[in-house]
């Protein structure tokens, strides 16, 4: 499991649990899960483009990732987002079975794009993965305080000159960048899933963002971790313990959330204190955090 | 016509159940579809057809047809997606994710056991992609009975879905079980993702369900007229995306077609897009102004 040729999917997959925890964190507050379902979707076109013409992948994945979110972010501005956000997934995933009709051998590199593979990596593409990581971290923290306003109090965030519809876009494009890391280790279905899982329940354990994010990092490390080995050790796709996995911290992060608020309902009167620092109900899922 | 319809067309076996099923299938998505996107429930609809993405890959490897894992699973899948609180508007998002990932997951695990176990070769492509060419005559009647189950559903709760849809609160003041209501729904919603997953593949139904409806939506205000129109356009873009990919197969040189499904997607946007387009905004426009003058003027004593 640690031999050689797993090397570089270990470096990969934490640089990806880093991507995830910190853009997941995002996209958890924003409510945007479902674009980050569809970015990494309409990727999968690029890959199997890649596949076909014989191009990088990575540069692939990042054009289609892209231009999925100036897609969402532009015609969502008139029309209905989810219904909007829902054509532009099912597009990419067609155009990618087309180019993939196209290629010889169809199934594996289908179930691989789609659904992972632990052992795609080589070390060529190590250095653009970091550096593809590096610029989204950047981009994340240039847009930290725009971001957490506008996800907060939209109406504020107008009023003091920061476009909503352009922090969309941005932030989009972030989650491509991050997409386009991804796809390859993860698989194009189940990277939203480590983007949702880990962020929510570090969001019912803290209120406070940068120790969010600190959680959600370490919470997606685990979970890629786990996922990888249990992947390698059973020979079964890397994808179902993501997905799995995923959905566990979600449940711990929601019967966590009950428990505390049992605890406040009965200490609550006592300890007003603790009381006003206590989320409501639907508390682990809204964004109401104070920039 | 020889160049715009391949000989042979009219007189194919698979092209015939192709038609009859892809009709069926887009009528009853479209239907269903105008409320999915009146209720903003796109990500619930897609979420659906990744739940059955599991439930088709299931059902192969336990030797049942597809389309009874497709639809059982989705069934099960609402009612999950009701359980955990897809209902609030706030955490739906996450709930309704949080499915839709443990789901994929359990999708990818079915499809590699597919596919190992050997028993069944290009599962994954049946499975998600469809292969409506293929399809077995036989299976036509289920799907209609499925069929009238989903549109039953949606007749038997079309007045109290509807103001439900539009507002939840005034529906809950008035006793509209709204949340009994919600789950109904998402039943016919499973039904008629389970039907469309059959004949364009499980990832990809989402597209006859969202873009005929969202585009006939676009067109007309009217719920009635957006059902109509949301139908009569799923059921053009499956008959020349069928076409479409039955010519292909003499387009270049390798006699393989390129995938039916692919065809219908792209169709479907593009009629989305079209709809947004000035021309067609003028249009409904004047249509929706004619139509208000005349109600206007039938109101009038």
């Amino acid at each position: 499991m640690f031999s050689s040729f797993m090397t570089n999917t270990w470096i990969v997959a934490t640089i990806i649990a880093v991507i995830a925890g910190v853009v997941g964190f995002f996209v958890v507050l924003r409510g945007a899960a479902f674009p980050a379902h569809a970015i990494p979707n309409s990727a999968f076109a690029g890959a199997a483009a890649a596949n076909v013409f014989a191009f990088s992948a990575l540069l692939g994945l990042a054009g289609f990732a892209a231009a999925s979110a100036i897609g969402i972010a532009t015609l969502g501005r008139r029309g209905r987002q989810d219904a909007v956000t829902a054509l532009t997934l099912v597009l990419g995933l067609a155009i990618g079975a087309i180019f993939l009709s196209r290629s010889g051998e169809y199934e594996p590199q289908l179930f691989a794009l789609l659904f992972g593979e632990v052992l795609g990596v080589s070390t060529s593409e190590l250095l653009p993965v970091a550096l593809l990581a590096a610029a989204s971290l950047i981009a994340v923290a240039v847009l930290y305080r725009p971001l957490l306003l506008s996800s907060a109090v939209p109406d504020v965030a107008e009023a003091k000159g920061v476009s909503t519809y352009r922090i969309e876009l941005a932030f989009l494009l972030v989650l491509a960048g991050a997409t386009a890391l991804t796809v390859p280790v993860v698989g194009a279905l189940l990277i939203f899933s480590l983007m949702i899982g880990p962020p929510a329940a570090a969001r019912s354990f803290t209120d406070r963002p940068p120790i969010a994010i600190a959680a959600s990092v370490g919470i997606a490390l685990m979970t890629v971790w786990t996922a990888i080995a249990c992947s390698y050790q059973t020979n079964w796709p890397i994808g179902f313990f993501v997905g799995a996995l995923a959905a566990f911290d979600y449940g711990v992060g929601r019967v966590w959330a009950a428990w505390r608020r049992s605890r406040t309902a009965r200490i609550g009167a006592s300890e007003g204190d603790l009381a006003r620092h206590e989320p409501d109900s639907s508390r682990a899922a809204t964004p109401t955090v104070v920039a | 016509m020889h160049w715009v319809i391949e000989p042979g067309f009219f007189s194919s076996q698979p092209v015939h159940t192709a038609l009859v099923l892809g009709s069926v299938v887009a009528v009853v998505s479209g239907i269903v579809g105008v409320f999915t996107v009146l209720r903003a429930q796109s990500f619930a609809g897609h979420a659906l057809t990744d739940v059955s993405t599991a439930g088709g890959s299931g059902a192969l490897l336990v030797g049942l047809s597809p389309l009874l894992g497709f639809v059982g699973f989705g069934l099960l899948g609402a009612g999950a997606m009701d359980a955990i609180g897809v209902q609030r508007v706030r955490g739906r998002d996450l709930a309704t994710g949080v499915v839709l990932g443990a789901a994929t997951g359990l999708a990818a695990l079915f499809l590699y056991l597919d596919t190992t176990s050997g028993a069944t070769t290009g599962a994954t492509q049946t499975i998600l992609f469809g292969s409506i060419f293929t399809i077995d005559r036989s299976t036509i009647p289920i799907v209609i009975a499925f069929s009238l189950v989903a549109v039953g559903l949606i007749g038997l709760l079309y007045r109290p879905l509807l103001l439900a849809s539009t507002s939840a609160e005034i529906a809950a003041s008035r006793g509209v079980p709204v949340r009994l209501m919600g789950l109904g729904f998402m039943a016919a919603m499973a039904i008629a993702v389970g039907l469309s997953a059959l004949a364009i593949g499980a990832i990809l139904s989402t597209a006859l369900l969202i873009g005929p409806a969202a585009t006939a939506l676009r067109l007309t205000k009217r719920i009635g007229a957006a059902i109509g129109a949301a139908a009569l356009i799923g059921v053009v873009e499956t008959w020349l995306g069928v076409l479409l990919a039955y010519d292909s197969f003499d387009w270049g040189s390798g006699h393989a077609g390129l995938p039916v499904s692919s065809f219908i997607v792209l169709l479907t946007f593009a009629g989305y897009l079209t709809s947004g387009l000035p021309w067609a905004r003028r249009l409904s426009g004047r249509r929706t102004e004619l139509v208000g003058a005349i109600s206007g003027a039938a109101q009038r004593p």
